[in-house]
């Protein structure tokens, strides 16, 4: 058997390491959604009036609205009535961390995340959300002296209504589309952040999410303001146990960067990729936006993602105001039955916009792997440019890499540069690598890592090192 | 140190190794010569261990241990090196973690423990002072962009970082200007001692003008048909090849 093929046959087998779930007592909604979902999950929410009517006009937008057909795979059949829309570990409105489920802590030990304020003095302050609810922020004293306000979407609902009203649904409408439509009318929380004028918030935020709850979905919301002159980096994992059935994950992200601001969002994806038959795994339907409002602003959109059995999404950036610019940083590994369809829009609205899109896709497997990408310059942008890099590695002959560019160009003085290319791991690569001592499945990795080394280096530091060993154990038993 | 006894080898059905002899003792220098297409880079690559090559009969002893029962990265911690006549390229992994990686899964293999980072470091200087290779070149992607000359300096200064019991140098002398010939030489004729030994193939007699053999074995289609010792490459590169092969015609 030639190494590519040995690579090929046990690709499939390594072992999805979060696949455990969490025995715990959990508040579950029958599954179902009509009207009364949403009002049931609003008075939860102990919601105000216009937010409920909100996610009532975005219900009916969800029923009038068709699935997508564009994307390069058959949309899976998907029963909206058999999911579960709420669901919730018992005993919320904690205090402290005492309070805290001993099952839920353990779990987040498991998860490598830890919730001991001992340890958070790494200087990353964590919102998590468990199913439905975010279950704990930590360091939000510390934040809020300096004026950063970091909570759930929940408590941003309850505590700072208008700003949550001033711009949710700003940047990703009800009607954007399918996804984010049923996102508008059944999220349950997620996350908020808002960064005032001038301030550099010292540390990383972040969210890890986790799906616990049998037939549910998860569907969180989160909405991250940087006001005129601010920066923030926020971090994002998420994963969910081994079932055999599929769980759909729904989320909107919006982003708003107001003048001079800086937004850095990085994202770890790795939801439960299904087994190597492709049973089971989750949907990861997302919508992630962000708009450069302000002048002089920046956003910029990081994801490794190794995760889920669908990959569906798409990091955008509307670049609106003058001299702002946007970037999409990504690296996408599919095997087994994988298939990711994800890359990014840069819509150049205003004056001397800039972005850049680095796109490193991974296939291996029977997996299927495409980058798709929309690169849109509109009249009024002058002097805009963007430089778009996408390549494609395959492991073995019976995956497959797409690449969907798309170029719209109004202004003659803009430059949009495009640059691809396709490549396999040799099997001269992993021969030199053995020839200096090194096994096929470290050589392998290291390989991987190397293609992958111009995004990972974009994440901060410790969640480089979190992606490194996930590419590493992605691959892991890839060779015999 | 190493016995090649009656090895043959083929690949995709067509037999190219047909019956090699040879032994090797520690502290000694052997030269393989011989025209293109004679097999001497198949040898390399056959004891290496790359997989397209199939082992008919014969076999392969590194300190009395069967190599050719080893997978190639075992081959290489039991201390077989071969410095690749086309080095690969491999972007984005850093010269520098390549090494460290190399070492201490080579290290791990022969239970000692992984040296730290300033060891690590003090040992690169030193090695890199030894083939004369830039230190920044040691902080980019592994032979990404390298000169030929660089790449087999590179491999030279991975032979020394690694401190094997064979290595075997496939034509390492191809491409080389004389400057770059003599730095790899003086590399090699460092790191040479009683505990290791050199195999190296060539098909120039130029680069043992620097390296001088103890053996010198020309083969010719997939046998070592004669052996000597370094007069007989002098003697080679005066004659030429013909000769060589009208001598074999003439034996057989």
């Amino acid at each position: 058997m030639s190494k590519d093929q040995e690579l090929l046959e046990t690709l499939a087998t390594s072992e999805y390491e979060y696949g455990f779930s969490t025995d715990i007592e959990t508040e579950i909604l029958p599954p179902g959604l009509n009207e009364d979902t949403i009002r049931f999950i609003s008075a939860k929410k102990n919601e105000p009036e216009w937010l409920l009517e909100y996610r009532l006009k975005a219900l009916k937008r969800f029923h009038e609205m068709e699935k997508p057909d564009w994307q390069n795979f058959d949309f899976p059949e998907m029963d909206f009535q058999a999911i579960s829309y709420y669901a919730a570990p018992k005993k919320k409105q904690l205090n402290s961390l005492d309070e805290v489920d001993p099952e839920l802590l353990e779990t987040f030990a498991k998860l490598g995340i830890s919730l001991d304020e001992q340890k958070m003095l790494s200087g990353v302050a964590v919102d998590v959300v468990f199913d439905s609810v975010s279950v704990t922020t930590t360091f939000k004293e510390k934040l809020a002296e300096i004026g950063v306000i970091f909570c759930s979407f929940g408590e941003a609902v309850q505590e700072h209504p208008e700003l949550v009203k001033k711009y949710l649904g700003t940047v990703v409408p009800i009607g954007d589309n399918l996804f984010a439509a049923l996102n508008a009318a059944v999220f349950s929380d997620g996350s908020f952040a808002y960064i005032p004028k001038g301030v550099r918030c010292p540390m990383e935020l972040s969210t890890y999410f986790r799906i616990n709850a049998m037939n549910s979905g998860q569907f969180e919301r989160t909405l991250v303001i940087a006001d005129e002159g601010s920066y923030v980096s926020y971090l994002e994992g998420c994963t969910a146990p081994m079932r055999d059935e599929n769980q759909l994950h729904a989320a909107v992200v919006e982003l708003i960067a107001l003048d001079d601001a800086e937004i850095k969002y990085s994202t770890v994806q790795n939801w439960y990729p299904g087994d190597k038959d492709g049973k089971g795994g989750v949907y990861n339907f997302v919508t992630k936006r962000g708009i450069c409002k302000g002048n002089n602003s920046k956003i910029s959109w990081t994801q490794v993602e190794t995760g889920s059995s669908i990959t569906w999404k798409y990091p955008s950036v509307i670049l609106k105001g003058d001299n702002s610019s946007g970037e999409f940083y990504s690296v996408a590994l599919t095997r087994n039955r994988q298939i990711a369809d994800t890359g990014t829009k840069m819509i150049h609205l205003g004056k001397n916009t800039k972005s850049r899109i680095i796109s490193k896709g991974i296939s291996a497997g029977f997996s299927h792997n495409s980058y798709r990408g929309l690169v849109s310059i509109h009249s009024n942008a002058t002097n805009s440019r963007n430089f778009t890099q996408c390549d494609s590695l395959l492991i073995g002959d019976r995956c497959g890499a797409h690449t969907f560019p798309y170029i719209e160009g109004k202004n003659s003085t803009s430059i949009v540069e495009h640059e691809a290319t396709t490549s396999k791991i040799g099997e001269d690569q992993v021969f030199y690598l053995n020839q200096r001592g090194i096994d096929s499945e470290k050589a392998v990795a290291l390989i991987v890592n190397g293609y992958a080394r111009e995004v990972l280096n974009k994440l901060p530091m410790e969640f480089a090192v979190e992606a490194q060993k996930l590419l590493a154990i992605s691959l892991d038993g890839s060779v015999g | 140190m190493l016995n090649i006894n009656n090895l043959h080898s083929s690949i995709e059905g067509k037999e190219i190794l047909k019956g090699i002899n040879l032994k090797v003792n520690a502290g000694e220098i052997h030269a393989i010569m011989g025209p293109n297409g004679s097999g001497k880079s198949t040898l390399a690559s056959v004891l290496a261990g790359k997989e397209e090559y199939e082992v008919g009969e014969g076999e392969v002893l590194l300190d009395g241990k069967d190599l050719l029962d080893m997978a190639p990265e075992d081959r290489a911690r039991e201390g077989l090196f071969l410095a690749f006549q086309y080095p690969i390229e491999i972007p984005g992994v850093s010269n520098i973690n390549f090494l460290k990686t190399a070492l201490s899964e080579i290290r791990a293999y022969r239970g000692l423990p992984e040296l730290t980072s300033k060891e690590f470091l003090t040992l690169l200087k030193d090695k890199q002072e030894l083939v004369e290779l830039k230190s920044s070149l040691v902080n980019r992607s592994l032979n990404e962009g390298f000169s030929g000359g660089e790449k087999k300096r590179n491999e030279i200064l991975q032979l020394a970082m690694l401190d094997p019991k064979l290595a075997i140098l496939d034509e390492t002398d191809s491409g080389l200007d004389i400057d770059a010939l003599r730095i790899v030489a003086s590399g090699v004729n460092k790191l040479r001692n009683e505990n290791n030994a050199f195999v190296i193939i060539t098909h120039y007699q130029r680069l043992l003008e620097y390296i001088v053999p103890d053996f010198v074995h020309i083969l010719y289609d997939g046998r070592i048909i004669k052996s000597g010792t370094k007069e007989l490459a002098l003697e080679l590169e005066e004659k030429g090849y013909d000769w060589i092969t009208q001598h074999e015609t003439g034996i057989v």
